[in-house]
C-alpha cells in the first residue's frame, strides 16, 4: 500500500530525495515509480491530478538514472520527480487549463519553465488541476470536480494552483509549478501546510503560460520545505527572449540564503492593514508566534502602515478581469480547443458565441464580463483607469515600507480551509481569500508563504513574506530561517502532523 | 453608481461573445451590483494628480536580431483545430452575416 517501508522516502524533501540520488542509495526510476504509486493510492481521492504521464515520467527517470551511472555531472534535482500545473503548456501532453474549452488539447510545444525542467532531468509526473484559467480561490471552479484538500477532505485546498498544493501536501510529488496572479501559489500554500513563492513579477517566464492576467501572472515553486522552493526557483527562474516582460537580471543565490538560518538583525514590518478585522483569532495567533520566534532569533519586528492596501482588493478585481477579457478571446472555437456549432445560423459570430457560451464556467463568464465592463466606454475611467492609479498608489506604499525594513509580513490568508461548496454562490466573499495576497501582485514584488502552525480545527495556517522586486533572497533568508524555528517547536515539519491517507473511496 | 441589469448584463455578453442562458443573465445580474460595489472604493483615492501604472516594471520595446528561426510546422499548427482543410484552418462562414 501507500505506507509501505520503500516509500518513506517519498515523504522527505526534494533536497532529500537529490541527496539520496546522488548518494546511491535509489534511483530516479525507484523514486518515480515509488511517486506514482502514492498518486494511485490516493488521488482517486483528493483530484490533484488531470492528467498522469507514468511512461514520460519513467522515461526520462531511466534516462537520468543512465546518465548518473555514466558519470555525467547532473544538476541538482536531476532525477527529483515534480508536478506541473495545467497551466503551463507541455509537449505532447493534455493542457486544460481546468477548462472544458481546452478538453483534449495537447500543445506543440513546451513552456520555457519546462524546458528547464526536462533540460535538468525532472520526471514530469503530469498536470494538476485548478480552478479554470486560475480563476478562483478554491480549485472548484476547475470543470473537472474539485481537488479535496489533503488535511480534511471536505475542505477546499485553496486556489487556484490547490492541485499542485495538494499533490505536494499529500506527497504524490515533492515539487509542483504554481502561478500566482492574485495569491495562487501563495494561499494554497497555506492552507494545505505547504511552502510557495511568487518571484519577482518577470524573473520566471511567462511564455507558454495561458495567460490570465498578463501584468500579474507569475509562475513559481509549490513545495515542502523553503529549501526545496529555493532550488526550485534557481532551475526556473532566468532571461527568456520569448517574453518581453522577462527581467534581464542574473537569478539570485535563493539556495545559499535558505540555508543561511540567519536573521540577526533583520528588519521585518508587520503590515497593520493585514491582520485585523477579517483574520480569524488562531490564524493571528500563528502569525504572531511566528514573530516571536524571529525576534528571540534576533530580527527587529516593526509595525508598518500600508494604508492603500485597504484598496489593493477592489484595484485587483478590476484589473485582473479587464485583462482575463482580453486574453480569453483568443478561445473563440475557430483555431484550437472546443468548438460548438448552433444548427441555426452557424455563422463565425454564433459559433463564437456557442463555443465560449458551453465552453467557459461560471467564474469565467462572470470574470470576463465584469472586465468587459470594466473596460467600456463611459465606465473606464471610473473603474479600470481608477484601479491603475491604485496600483501607484500600492507600489507606493511598498517603497516606503521597503525604506523602514528589510522585508514585510502578514497572515498568507485571513482563514483556514473552509468547506468544499461554502462560498461558491458568494463571489464577493471567495475574493476575500487573497485580501493579503494580492498587494504584491500589483506591484510585482516577490512574496512566500511558509506554514505558521495549526489553527482551527487542527487546520494550517500560513504566514507571508514579502520583499522588494529583485530581492527575492530576503524572502528565502527569512523563509528558511524561521521554518527551521519553528519546525524545532514542533519537533518536526508540519506536514508530519497531517491525517494519513488510506487512499479509500470518500 | 448605476445598477447593473438583466438587459446590461445581456448586452455585455453579446460584446464579449458569450451566449447566456436566461438563468445565468439573472444570476449574474444579481451578483454584479454586489462585486462592483465592493470595487467602487478604488474611485475614493484615484484622484487626478496620481498617475496610472499599468505594469510592475517599466515596459520597454524588446529586440532581437532579425534571425530566422525555427517555427511551428503547418501540421502543427493545425493539429489542435476544430476543423482544417487543404493545409488551413477551417472556419464557419464569414461573408454574408449581418
Amino acid at each position: 500500500m501507500d505506507h509501505a517501508p520503500q516509500n518513506d522516502i517519498i515523504r522527505t524533501s526534494a533536497a532529500a530525495q537529490a541527496a539520496a540520488l546522488r548518494a546511491g542509495e535509489t534511483s530516479s526510476e525507484e523514486l518515480t515509480r515509488a511517486h506514482l504509486d502514492r498518486i494511485a493510492a490516493v488521488d482517486g481521492d483528493l483530484n490533484a491530478f488531470l492528467h498522469v504521464d507514468t511512461d514520460a515520467a519513467l522515461a526520462t527517470a531511466q534516462d537520468i538514472d543512465s546518465r548518473r551511472a555514466a558519470g555525467e555531472e547532473l544538476h541538482a534535482l536531476a532525477g527529483v520527480p515534480i508536478a506541473v500545473k495545467d497551466i503551463v503548456v507541455t509537449e505532447g501532453q493534455p493542457t486544460t487549463a481546468g477548462s472544458k474549452m481546452l478538453e483534449g488539447w495537447i500543445p506543440p510545444y513546451d513552456a520555457t519553465l519546462v524546458q528547464k525542467l526536462r533540460a535538468a532531468g525532472l520526471p514530469i509526473l503530469g498536470k494538476t488541476n485548478m480552478d479554470e484559467f486560475a480563476m478562483g480561490s478554491s480549485t472548484e471552479s476547475s470543470a473537472y470536480g474539485p481537488t479535496r484538500n489533503p488535511w480534511d477532505r471536505d475542505r477546499i485546498p485553496g486556489g487556484s494552483g490547490g492541485g499542485s498544493a495538494a499533490a505536494v501536501g499529500s506527497f504524490e510529488a515533492p515539487l509542483a509549478i504554481g502561478t500566482d496572479t492574485g495569491g495562487s501559489i501563495r494561499q494554497p500554500g497555506a492552507v494545505t501546510g505547504t511552502v510557495g513563492v511568487k518571484p519577482t513579477y518577470g524573473s520566471v517566464s511567462r511564455y507558454g503560460l495561458i495567460a490570465m492576467a498578463s501584468s500579474l501572472d507569475q509562475a513559481g515553486p509549490v513545495t515542502r520545505t523553503v529549501e526545496d522552493s529555493a532550488m526550485l526557483h534557481e532551475l526556473i527562474a532566468g532571461h527568456d527572449p520569448h517574453d518581453s516582460t522577462s527581467l534581464t537580471d542574473p537569478v539570485g543565490a535563493f539556495t545559499r540564503a535558505a540555508r543561511a538560518q540567519d536573521v540577526t538583525g533583520l528588519r521585518v514590518g508587520v503590515i497593520e492593514e493585514l491582520e485585523g478585522e477579517g483574520f480569524a483569532p488562531e490564524v493571528r495567533a500563528r502569525f504572531t508566534e511566528s514573530l516571536a520566534q524571529l525576534e528571540r532569533a534576533g530580527a527587529e519586528i516593526v509595525r508598518v502602515s500600508c494604508p492603500n492596501f485597504t484598496y489593493a482588493l477592489g484595484a485587483y478585481y478590476l484589473i485582473m478581469p479587464s485583462e482575463a477579457s482580453s486574453n480569453l478571446a483568443k478561445f473563440d472555437g475557430m483555431r484550437f480547443g472546443l468548438r460548438v456549432v448552433p444548427e441555426d445560423h452557424p455563422t463565425a459570430e454564433n459559433v463564437m458565441k456557442a463555443t465560449r457560451g458551453a465552453g467557459f464556467g461560471d467564474e469565467v463568464k462572470r470574470r470576463i464580463l465584469l472586465g468587459t465592463y470594466a473596460l467600456s466606454a463611459g465606465y473606464y475611467d471610473a473603474y479600470y483607469g481608477s484601479a491603475q492609479k491604485v496600483r501607484t498608489l500600492v507600489q507606493r506604499d511598498f517603497t516606503a515600507a521597503f525604506e523602514q525594513v528589510d522585508v514585510l509580513a502578514s497572515p498568507t490568508a485571513p482563514t483556514v480551509a473552509f468547506r468544499l461548496g461554502e462560498q461558491v454562490d458568494d463571489p464577493t466573499a471567495m475574493y476575500m481569500n487573497d485580501i493579503a495576497t494580492i498587494p504584491a501582485n500589483l506591484a510585482g514584488v516577490p512574496g512566500i508563504s511558509l506554514p505558521s502552525g495549526l489553527a482551527e480545527d487542527g487546520l494550517p495556517a500560513g504566514i507571508q513574506f514579502l520583499a522588494p522586486a529583485r530581492a527575492d533572497e530576503r524572502l528565502y533568508r527569512v523563509g528558511g530561517a524561521l521554518e527551521a524555528l519553528l519546525e524545532d517547536a514542533w519537533g518536526g515539519p508540519l506536514l508530519a502532523k497531517a491525517p494519513e491517507l488510506t487512499g479509500g473511496a470518500h | 453608481m448605476p445598477s447593473i441589469g438583466r438587459d446590461d448584463v445581456a448586452r455585455l455578453a453579446d460584446l464579449a461573445r458569450i451566449q447566456l442562458t436566461d438563468e445565468e443573465i439573472d444570476r449574474f445580474a444579481g451578483e454584479f451590483d454586489s462585486i462592483m460595489d465592493a470595487v467602487a472604493s478604488v474611485s475614493e483615492v484615484a484622484s487626478e494628480d496620481v498617475p496610472a501604472t499599468s505594469h510592475p516594471i517599466a515596459m520597454t520595446n524588446v529586440f532581437r536580431e532579425d534571425v530566422v528561426e525555427t517555427t511551428l510546422t503547418q501540421e502543427q499548427a493545425l493539429a489542435g483545430a476544430p476543423e482544417a482543410q487543404d493545409g488551413r484552418f477551417a472556419v464557419p462562414q464569414i461573408l454574408g452575416e449581418e
